[in-house]
């Protein structure tokens, strides 16, 4: 029969302290202990700061000084030695190496097998895309393009959760100030640059509207989603360089970016999710596929297309955005 | 291959090389475009422009704009006194950062 323990005997069990630790009480408190919560570097003036960046350098030209440290003259010598020797090396291995690949184009070519034919052979009748290549992406390796529009997805929420600034934190420092060099880049604007906005003004919208033929004829031409979707966005960024944040947030916020990559990459997975779930080959999606040529042809693939371009152009320019300023 | 490859070829060589030799930070952004620029050019004597466009938008453009952002943020450039090198004024305005940060 178990018996039942002290209070004083439980307060050493480990399930006493793990239901602690889970409820978020702590063994001491601060005023407890005494705990010393005094700066360790008073905050100094300007001349002691001066004087600490001197002290700096001198430690650091002292460390690093080779007359008198003959172990660190040879270190920096043999680092010299062995990178060269190393990138030399491993470059003529490289070099060696390449000589045995097959030729640009041969036949005999070991990617030269059964499936790049049935590509070629099959694929403007069985995608309807003129161009093979997005025929390849958007409809035999749908669920690749997937995840890859995902991983951009994922990778503008990390670039937002690193480098976005917090409001609040303006108003706790005032150091931001426009004279102050490090800290206004979140309220710098760009200057009204008079030859930029001009080849702005000419540059921007004939890049917006390759980038939206891009995409829009990725089944037909050279292209898709991805080359427009970056074209766009890099006309998005000289749009910001030149005339400012105030007029992008005109039609793109932070509720533009969500709905936006929310919007498409909904869409995608859900023109695609009856195949993704059918098994590799399932391929009718039971819409006419048109014919090859016509822009309004190959099914899909012409909404996959925009979906990819969409995500594309908003992760280019937030990834912008939020390096240049850390908020929309 | 073509003469023209072989000089695109030899210019990316020089380009390469020049990356990782330069010292300034900017200059070596510079020649990292024009790597860029020579690859798409490259990709299209290969017959991918679909390829070429991309790289002449991802390599030359956004990814320089971004690593120029980056070397504001860092204070590797300088535009308002027209030096890239890290001044005296820098160098305290930072450490007033740091002391902030730890306040």
């Amino acid at each position: 029969m178990s018996r039942r323990k002290t209070d004083e005997e439980y307060s050493k069990t480990r399930a006493y302290r793990f239901f602690k630790w889970l409820k978020g009480e702590k063994d001491y408190t601060p005023s407890e202990t005494k705990m010393d919560m005094s700066l360790l570097i008073p905050i100094a003036d300007a001349s002691t700061t001066v004087e600490r960046m001197q002290d700096k350098q001198i430690a650091k030209e002292r460390a690093y000084d080779e007359h008198s440290n003959r172990l660190l003259k040879f270190f920096n010598r043999m680092y010299r030695i062995v990178a060269v020797m190393f990138c030399i090396i491993f470059g003529a291995l490289l070099i060696y190496n390449v000589s045995y690949l097959p030729k640009v184009g041969a036949v005999d070519r070991p990617t030269n097998n059964e499936v790049p034919a049935r590509y070629i052979e099959k694929g403007i009748e069985e995608t309807g895309a003129v161009n093979i290549v997005t025929g390849m992406i958007l409809d035999y390796r749908a669920f690749d393009t997937f995840g890859e529009s995902n991983v951009l997805f994922v990778a503008t929420i990390t670039v937002l959760i690193l480098l976005r600034i917090n409001k609040d934190r303006s108003r706790l420092s005032p150091v931001l100030s426009e004279d102050d060099p490090g800290a206004g880049d979140s309220i710098y604007e760009p200057k009204d640059d008079l030859i930029l906005q001009t080849v702005a003004k000419f540059l921007v919208p004939i890049i917006m509207v390759f980038g939206i033929y891009v995409i829009l004829n990725g089944h037909l031409s050279p292209g898709g989603g991805f080359s427009g979707g970056a074209v766009i966005g890099a006309g998005l960024i000289l749009y910001v360089n030149a005339f400012g944040f105030e007029k992008t947030e005109e039609f793109f916020t932070e509720k533009t970016y969500k709905w936006i990559s929310f919007g498409a990459l909904t869409t995608y997975c859900l023109c695609k999710a009856y195949s993704f779930f059918c098994g590799a080959n399932h391929l009718d999606s039971h819409i006419p596929l048109g014919t090859p040529g016509a822009i309004l042809s190959s099914g899909l693939i012409l909404i996959l297309n925009i979906c990819v371009g969409m995500v594309v152009a908003c992760t280019m320019y937030t990834f912008y955005v939020m390096f240049r300023k850390g908020d929309f | 291959m073509t003469i023209l490859q072989i000089i695109l070829l030899i210019f990316l060589l020089v380009c390469a090389v020049s990356v990782s030799i330069t010292r300034d930070l900017l200059n070596a952004i510079l020649i990292y475009m024009s790597f860029s620029l020579i690859m798409s050019i490259i990709w299209v004597t290969l017959e991918s422009p679909d390829l070429a466009i991309t790289e002449a938008a991802v390599g030359a453009g956004v990814t320089s704009v971004l690593f120029f952002v980056t070397l504001k943020k860092i204070h590797a450039i300088n535009i308002e006194k027209g030096t890239r090198e890290l001044k005296d004024a820098d160098i305290n305005t930072e450490e007033e950062d740091g002391l902030d940060e730890q306040a």
